[in-house]
C-alpha cells in the first residue's frame, strides 16, 4: 500500500470558514443600527418606572386633552409638590401619553418575541415532519395551505372573537397565520437538503433517521429561521397594533402602542400628538427589527427567506 | 491548412488581470500573450483555475465585475479593444468577434423565441428589415444543420435538445460572419455524441468563412481533434504554446508532460479474469417513474431502468458506461438502497435484499458503499471530515474512539495525513476531498464500493490519481467494484469488464479489452468514434 | 389550456375545503350559544331551543357541516345576529367602496412598484438604489393606519386638497368618487409598493446573473434593452406571483384603511362584526375574502402561460 503516491495537489483553503457568515453579520451595518435600536427601545420599556413616567393607567378627568409640554402640578403623599412635564400630553381621559407610550413597549417586544419564538418552534417541528414524512407531507399541506389562504389579519381577527380579548388570546390570534409560512420554509429547506449527497452518502452509512435530521439536516435551518423570526417579530408587533387600534386586541386600559392610537382617533384632528408619538415609536421599533433582518439575510444568505 | 500569409485576427500582447484584494493569488492571469490568425483554430487548454476563461471573457469585453485588466493590449484585427468605449465594444461584439458558451441549456433566453434570439444580432447591428432578418436567420439555421428549420425558427429554447441549443448558439453568433469566435467549452456540457458532431460543426463554420477560433477547453481529447495551434496555461500563466503536433507529440514543459501523460489511453491494460465469490448480482433489475394521474393529467411511464442483469465478483470491476439519461445512475441508486427499484432481484454476498426486513437491510447497507460524483457536496460542510468518517461505523456500534483509530488508519490508507481528520471539508481541494469519501466508505468495510461518476468533476491529473487510488485500494481491500462513468477512457483504465447502458438497457457487456478491440453493438461503436481525438491520441499513446 | 384550467381549478377545490371546515369550526367553538344570542335576552328557553331547532345546532356535527356547505353552495350565509339582515345582503351592500380601493390600490401600485424595482436593480448599489430599498423598508414597517392619518392631516387637514373621510358611490360620479378614494388607496398602496418593488429588483437581479443575459451582451445589444428585453421578460413571472400573494396584505390593509378613513366596506364590516361577535357575518367575510384570495392567485398562476412558455398547459 505504500505505492500510492501522496496527493501532488495542495489543500485549497487554510483558514476555516466556519463561522465567518456570522461575524460578517455583525459588520453589516443594517445589522448594527437594527439591533442597537431594537436595544435601545427594550431598554426604554424594562426600565419605565426610572425614565421619569407616572402610572400610565392613572386617570385625571380635570387634566384631558393636553397639549405636549403641558405642566400639572402633583401632590405627593408626603404633602409637597412637584411639577411634573406631560412631554408628549394627555388623551382624553387626562392619562398621561409619554408614560403611556414608554410603558406600551413593553407589550409589543413581549408578543413579537413570543409570537417569533413559538411560530419558529412549532413551524420547524410540523416542518421537519412534513418534509421527511412522506405520507403525511399531503395532509400537513393541505391544512397549510387552507391556513395561508385565509388573509393574516383576518385569521387573527376571527381567532380573537372566539375568546376575551387578552394577551395570550392576541398571541395566538397572531400565532396562527404565522405558522404555515414557517412550516413552508423549514419543509422548502428539507427536501433540498435531503437531495444533497452528503445526506445520502448518511443513509448509506446507516444513520437513523432522527439523527440524520438533527445532525444534517437541522444546522442548515438555522440561519434562514433567525432572518425569518426577525421578519415574524416585526410583523407580530404590527398586527398586535393594528388589532388594538381596531378596538379587538389588548383590553384598551393596557398601554400598549396601539390602544393609546386606538384612544386618540376621535379627538385625530385637534390632538394628532396621541396618534403621531406612539406612531413614531411603533414605525422605528418595526423598521429595526425589519433592518436586522434584511441585514442577516443578505449576510447570512438563505436561499429560502423571502417576505410574504 | 493555413497560408503562412493569413492575417493575425487576434493578438493578446503582455495582458494581465487583476483579482480582487483577498483572492488566493494576485493575478487571475498574468502577461498573456496569444495570437489568432483568419482560418485558425487556437486551443487554450488548463485545468480550473488556470485562467483560460477569463482570458476569453476578456477579449470580449465581458470580465466579470471585480477583475480588472492592469496591463497589456488586446488587439482585434489591429484595434485595441480595451482602449474601445462602450459602445465601440457593443458594436463590435456580435459583427467582428463573436462568443458560444459552455452550457447550451442556460446561454439561450428560456421566453424567447430561437428564431429572435438569432434574430437579435442582425436587429442590434443592422438595418435589415423584419422579413430579410427571417430569411436570414432561416439560412443560418440551414447551414448548421438544423433540421426543419421552419419549425425551429419558432420554438422556444426548451423544446429543442442541448446539441441543437448550441447549433443555434453557432448560428446567431456567426449570422453576422465576424473574424473571431470564442468558444468556451462549447461540448464539455454535452454527450460524447453530440460532442463529436459540435466539433464537425464548428470545424467547417470556421473553414467554410476563414473564421479565427479562440477554443476554450480542458480536454485534450478535443484539442487533438479540432486545434492547429495549442497555448497550455497553469495559475494565470502560459506555459507552453506551439502547433497541435509540437504540443501533443514533444511537449518541452513538466506540466504539459503531465497533463498528457495524465490522459488515460482507450487501451485498456491486460486484465486478469476474477475468479473471487460474486458480490453483487441483480436480474432484471427495473425502475419505472409513474407520473399519477389526477382528473385530468395524462398519465406517463418513464423506465428508467428495464431489466438490467450485472454481476461483480470479489476484487473485480465492472463499469457500467452510458450517456446522460442512460440509467446508470439509476442503477447504482438502485443497488445502494438510495431508491427502491420497481422490479427484479438484487442479491449483495449472496443475500436477496427484497427478502430482508428493515434491520436486516439496515446491516446490508455497511456492505455496499458509495463514492458520489460532487466531492463539494457529498461531505456535511458543518463537520469535520473526521466525524464524517466515523458516523457510519459508530451507527453500527464501533465505540468512537475504535472508529477514530480506524479513520486514522484509513487516512493513511488514501494518502492523506492522519492528523487532517478535524479539518473541515472545505480546507481540502476536490480530489483530496474524494479521497476523503473514499476512507468515509472504505471505514464501513463493505464487500461492494459504488463509484458514481467519482472521477467526472475532477481536473484531469487529479483525476488519474483518484483512479490510481480506487485500483490499489479494490486490491488491498478485495473490493467488488461497480463503477459508473460517461467517459470510455476512464472505463478503459479501470474496469476488468464494461457494460454499456442506452436508454435504460444494457446494450452490450463484456471483458474491457474484448469490448473495446472489437464492439458489437452499433451504439457501441458510435461511442467509440464520438470519443474525441481517438485517432490522432492512438498515435500519441505509442510514440 | 382548457383542461390545465380545469385541472387548477380543481387544485383549489382542497384548499377551499380546509378554508371551509376552519371556519366552520369557529363557529362551534364559539363560548357563546348562537341561539341565545339571536333570541335575544327577553326570550325563554322555548324559543332559544326553537331558534336552536331553525338553524339545525340539535344536530350532529357531520350532519351540520353538511347543512352549513349545502347552504353556502346555495348562496345562503346566513343570518347575521347583529345587524338582523341576511349576510348575503350585507355584504352586497358592501361590496362596491371595497372594491374600488382595492383596483385603484392596485393600478397605483403597480405603476410606481415596478419602474422603482427596475431602476433599483439597473443602478444595483448606487444612492437612487439605497433610496428605493429604504423606502421600501420603511413601507414594511409604518402601520397602515399611521401612513394614513399622516396623510390625512397634511393633504386633507393642512393642505384641504381630499375631502377627511368618508366615500361617494360611483353612481353618484366619477369625480366625487375618485375624490374620496385618492387618499385611501395611496395609503393603502403604500405595503403594496414596498413589496412588490423588493420583489422586482430582487428577480431582475437574479435574472441579471443567468448565462442568456452574457449571451445578449455578447450579441453586443444595449445594457437597457438587455434589461427589459430579457432580465425583466424573464423576471415577470416571480413579480406577478409577488402581486398575487400580496392580496393577503392588501385585504388585512382594506380592514384598516376603511376604518381609518370611514369608508363603508367589507373592512369596516368585518370590524363591526368582530366587535359585536357576529359570527355569521365574520365566517361570510372571512370565506369571501379566503376566495377571492384563492382565485386571484389562480388567475394569477393562469398568466404564468403567457410569460413563460416552459409552463405547459
Amino acid at each position: 500500500m505504500t505505492t500510492i503516491a501522496a496527493p501532488a495537489e495542495e489543500a485549497a483553503a487554510p483558514a476555516p470558514r466556519k463561522s465567518s457568515a456570522w461575524i460578517g453579520a455583525l459588520k453589516s451595518p443594517s445589522v448594527v443600527i437594527g439591533a442597537a435600536i431594537i436595544l435601545i427601545i427594550a431598554a426604554l420599556s424594562i426600565m419605565a418606572p426610572a425614565l421619569g413616567t407616572i402610572d400610565p393607567a392613572e386617570i385625571n378627568p380635570a387634566f384631558r386633552n393636553k397639549k405636549p409640554g403641558a405642566e400639572r402640578t402633583i401632590r405627593n403623599d408626603d404633602g409637597t409638590q412637584t411639577k411634573f412635564e406631560h412631554r408628549f400630553g394627555t388623551d382624553s381621559l387626562g392619562r398621561d401619553v409619554y408614560s403611556r407610550v414608554i410603558y406600551g413597549g413593553r407589550v409589543s417586544l413581549i408578543i413579537g418575541i413570543t409570537v417569533a419564538t413559538l411560530s419558529i418552534f412549532i413551524g420547524l417541528i410540523i416542518g421537519m415532519v412534513a418534509g421527511y414524512i412522506r405520507w403525511l407531507d399531503g395532509f400537513i399541506m393541505r391544512i397549510m395551505d387552507g391556513l395561508m389562504a385565509i388573509p393574516a389579519i383576518l385569521l387573527a381577527m376571527g381567532v380573537v372573537s372566539l375568546s376575551r380579548a387578552g394577551l395570550t388570546a392576541v398571541v395566538i390570534a397572531i400565532l396562527i397565520p404565522e405558522v404555515p409560512r414557517v412550516v413552508r420554509l423549514v419543509r422548502a429547506i428539507v427536501l433540498s437538503i435531503r437531495e444533497e449527497p452528503y445526506v445520502e452518502a448518511a443513509i448509506t452509512l446507516g444513520t437513523p433517521t432522527p439523527i440524520l435530521l438533527f445532525r444534517h439536516v437541522l444546522p442548515n435551518t438555522i440561519a434562514p429561521l433567525i432572518v425569518q423570526a426577525t421578519f415574524i417579530c416585526a410583523s407580530a408587533i404590527l398586527v398586535e397594533a393594528i388589532l388594538s387600534f381596531l378596538g379587538i386586541g389588548i383590553p384598551p386600559d393596557v398601554p400598549t402602542w396601539g390602544n393609546i392610537m386606538a384612544e386618540g382617533r376621535s379627538l385625530f384632528r385637534v390632538y394628532p400628538h396621541n396618534i403621531l408619538y406612539p406612531g413614531i415609536f411603533l414605525a422605528i421599533a418595526v423598521l429595526a427589527i425589519n433592518m436586522l433582518g434584511d441585514g442577516l439575510r443578505d449576510t447570512l444568505d438563505p436561499r429560502f427567506a423571502k417576505r410574504v | 491548412m493555413l497560408s503562412p500569409a493569413s492575417r493575425t485576427v487576434l493578438d493578446v500582447r503582455n495582458m494581465t488581470v487583476k483579482l480582487p484584494p483577498g483572492a488566493d493569488r494576485p493575478h487571475a492571469v498574468e502577461d498573456i500573450n496569444i495570437t489568432v490568425k483568419a482560418g485558425e483554430i487556437v486551443c487554450v487548454v488548463g485545468e480550473s483555475g488556470s485562467g483560460k476563461s477569463v482570458t476569453s471573457f476578456n477579449v470580449m469585453g465581458l470580465l466579470p465585475r471585480g477583475l480588472k485588466t492592469t496591463q497589456g493590449e488586446i488587439l482585434l484585427e489591429g484595434e485595441d479593444i480595451l482602449k474601445a468605449s462602450k459602445e465601440r465594444l457593443r458594436d463590435l461584439r456580435g459583427t467582428r468577434m463573436a462568443m458560444i458558451f459552455q452550457e447550451p441549456m442556460t446561454a439561450l433566453n428560456p421566453v424567447m423565441r430561437v428564431g429572435e434570439q438569432i434574430a437579435e444580432v442582425l436587429q442590434i447591428h443592422t438595418d435589415m428589415s423584419r422579413a430579410d432578418r427571417r430569411k436570414r436567420v432561416l439560412e443560418m439555421l440551414n447551414l448548421v444543420h438544423l433540421p426543419d428549420p421552419e419549425r425551429l425558427i419558432d420554438a422556444y429554447p426548451h423544446q429543442v435538445s442541448g446539441g441543437q441549443r448550441q447549433r443555434i448558439m453557432i448560428a446567431a453568433a456567426l449570422s453576422l460572419d465576424p473574424a473571431l469566435l470564442i468558444a468556451d467549452e462549447p461540448t464539455t456540457a454535452l454527450d460524447v455524441t453530440t460532442q463529436a458532431r459540435i466539433l464537425k460543426l464548428v470545424r467547417e463554420m470556421q473553414e467554410r468563412r476563414g473564421t479565427g477560433v479562440l477554443f476554450i477547453t480542458h480536454d485534450f481529447g478535443v484539442v487533438a481533434e479540432i486545434a492547429d495551434r495549442v497555448v497550455v496555461m497553469q495559475k494565470g500563466r502560459v506555459v507552453e504554446q506551439g502547433t497541435r503536433d509540437e504540443i501533443l507529440r514533444r511537449p518541452r514543459e513538466p506540466y504539459t508532460k503531465m497533463l498528457i501523460a495524465a490522459v488515460p489511453s482507450l487501451k485498456p491494460p491486460p486484465a486478469t479474469k476474477a475468479t473471487g465469490a460474486v458480490m453483487l448480482s441483480a436480474h432484471d433489475l427495473s425502475k419505472t417513474y409513474g407520473k399519477k394521474t389526477f382528473l385530468f393529467g395524462r398519465g406517463r411511464v418513464v423506465h428508467a431502468v428495464k431489466s438490467v442483469n450485472i454481476e461483480v465478483r470479489r476484487g473485480e470491476t465492472l463499469g457500467i458506461v452510458g450517456e446522460s439519461g442512460s440509467g446508470k445512475s439509476t442503477v447504482a441508486r438502485c443497488i445502494s438502497r438510495l431508491i427502491e427499484p420497481t422490479g427484479g432481484k438484487i442479491e449483495i454476498a449472496g443475500q436477496d435484499m427484497s427478502k430482508l426486513t428493515a434491520s436486516g437491510l439496515r446491516d446490508l447497507r455497511r456492505s455496499v458503499q458509495v463514492v458520489f460524483q460532487d466531492p463539494y457536496r457529498s461531505l456535511n460542510p458543518r463537520r469535520p471530515i473526521g466525524a464524517s468518517i466515523i458516523e457510519g461505523p459508530v451507527n453500527f456500534g464501533l465505540s468512537k474512539a475504535e472508529a477514530v483509530k480506524r479513520a486514522r488508519k484509513l487516512m493513511v490508507d488514501v494518502g492523506l495525513s492522519a492528523d487532517a481528520l478535524d479539518r473541515y471539508p472545505h480546507q481540502f481541494s476536490g480530489g483530496q476531498r474524494q479521497r476523503i469519501c473514499i476512507a468515509r466508505a472504505l471505514a464501513m468495510e463493505p464487500v461492494l464500493l459504488i463509484g458514481d461518476e467519482p472521477v467526472s468533476a475532477l481536473d484531469v491529473s487529479v483525476q488519474a490519481q483518484v483512479l490510481e487510488l480506487l485500483a490499489e485500494v479494490k486490491k488491498k481491500f478485495d473490493l467488488a467494484l461497480l463503477f459508473i462513468t460517461h467517459d470510455l477512457r476512464v472505463a478503459a483504465q479501470i474496469c476488468d469488464r464494461v457494460a454499456v447502458m442506452k436508454q435504460g438497457e444494457i446494450v452490450e457487456q463484456g471483458p474491457t479489452e474484448a469490448l473495446f478491440a472489437n464492439p458489437q453493438h452499433p451504439y457501441t461503436r458510435e461511442l467509440f468514434e464520438a470519443a474525441p481525438g481517438r485517432s490522432y491520441m492512438e498515435t500519441v499513446d505509442a510514440a | 389550456m382548457f383542461a390545465y384550467i380545469l385541472r387548477r381549478l380543481a387544485a383549489t377545490i382542497p384548499v377551499m375545503l380546509v378554508v371551509a371546515v376552519l371556519v366552520f369550526l369557529m363557529l362551534r367553538l364559539t363560548p357563546a350559544d348562537p341561539a341565545a344570542i339571536i333570541a335575544g335576552d327577553n326570550a325563554n328557553a322555548e324559543q332559544v331551543a326553537e331558534i336552536r331547532k331553525r338553524l339545525g345546532l340539535d344536530q350532529p356535527i357531520m350532519t351540520q357541516f353538511a347543512i352549513w356547505v349545502t347552504k353556502l353552495a346555495q348562496g345562503d350565509l346566513g343570518e347575521s345576529f347583529f345587524f338582523k339582515k341576511q349576510v348575503v345582503e350585507l355584504i352586497a351592500d358592501r361590496l362596491e367602496p371595497t372594491v374600488s380601493l382595492a383596483v385603484l390600490t392596485i393600478i397605483i401600485a403597480a405603476m410606481i412598484a415596478i419602474p422603482l424595482g427596475v431602476i433599483a436593480a439597473y443602478k444595483q448599489g448606487s444612492w437612487l438604489d439605497r433610496i428605493v430599498m429604504g423606502f421600501s423598508v420603511l413601507g414594511f414597517s409604518v402601520p397602515v393606519f399611521v401612513i394614513g392619518y399622516l396623510l390625512i392631516y397634511v393633504f386633507a387637514i393642512q393642505l384641504n386638497w381630499f375631502p377627511v373621510q368618508g366615500y361617494q358611490r360611483l353612481s353618484q360620479g366619477f369625480g366625487g368618487w375618485l375624490q374620496r378614494l385618492i387618499l385611501p388607496a395611496f395609503t393603502l398602496s403604500v405595503i403594496y409598493v414596498a413589496l412588490i418593488a423588493r420583489m422586482t429588483r430582487t428577480s431582475v437581479l437574479e435574472v441579471m446573473n443567468e448565462d442568456y443575459i452574457r449571451t445578449a451582451r455578447a450579441k453586443g445589444q444595449t445594457e437597457m434593452k438587455v434589461l427589459v428585453r430579457h432580465a425583466l421578460a424573464n423576471a415577470a413571472v416571480p413579480i406577478v406571483t409577488v402581486v398575487g400573494l400580496g392580496i393577503a396584505l392588501l385585504i388585512g390593509g382594506v380592514v384598516v384603511t376603511e376604518s381609518v378613513y370611514t369608508i363603508p366596506g367589507l373592512g369596516r364590516l368585518t370590524v363591526d362584526a368582530v366587535l359585536a361577535r357576529d359570527y355569521p357575518t365574520i365566517q361570510a367575510v372571512i370565506l369571501l375574502f379566503s376566495l377571492v384570495y384563492v382565485v386571484i392567485n389562480l388567475a394569477v398562476d393562469l398568466t404564468y402561460t403567457i410569460f413563460d412558455p416552459r409552463i405547459r398547459y
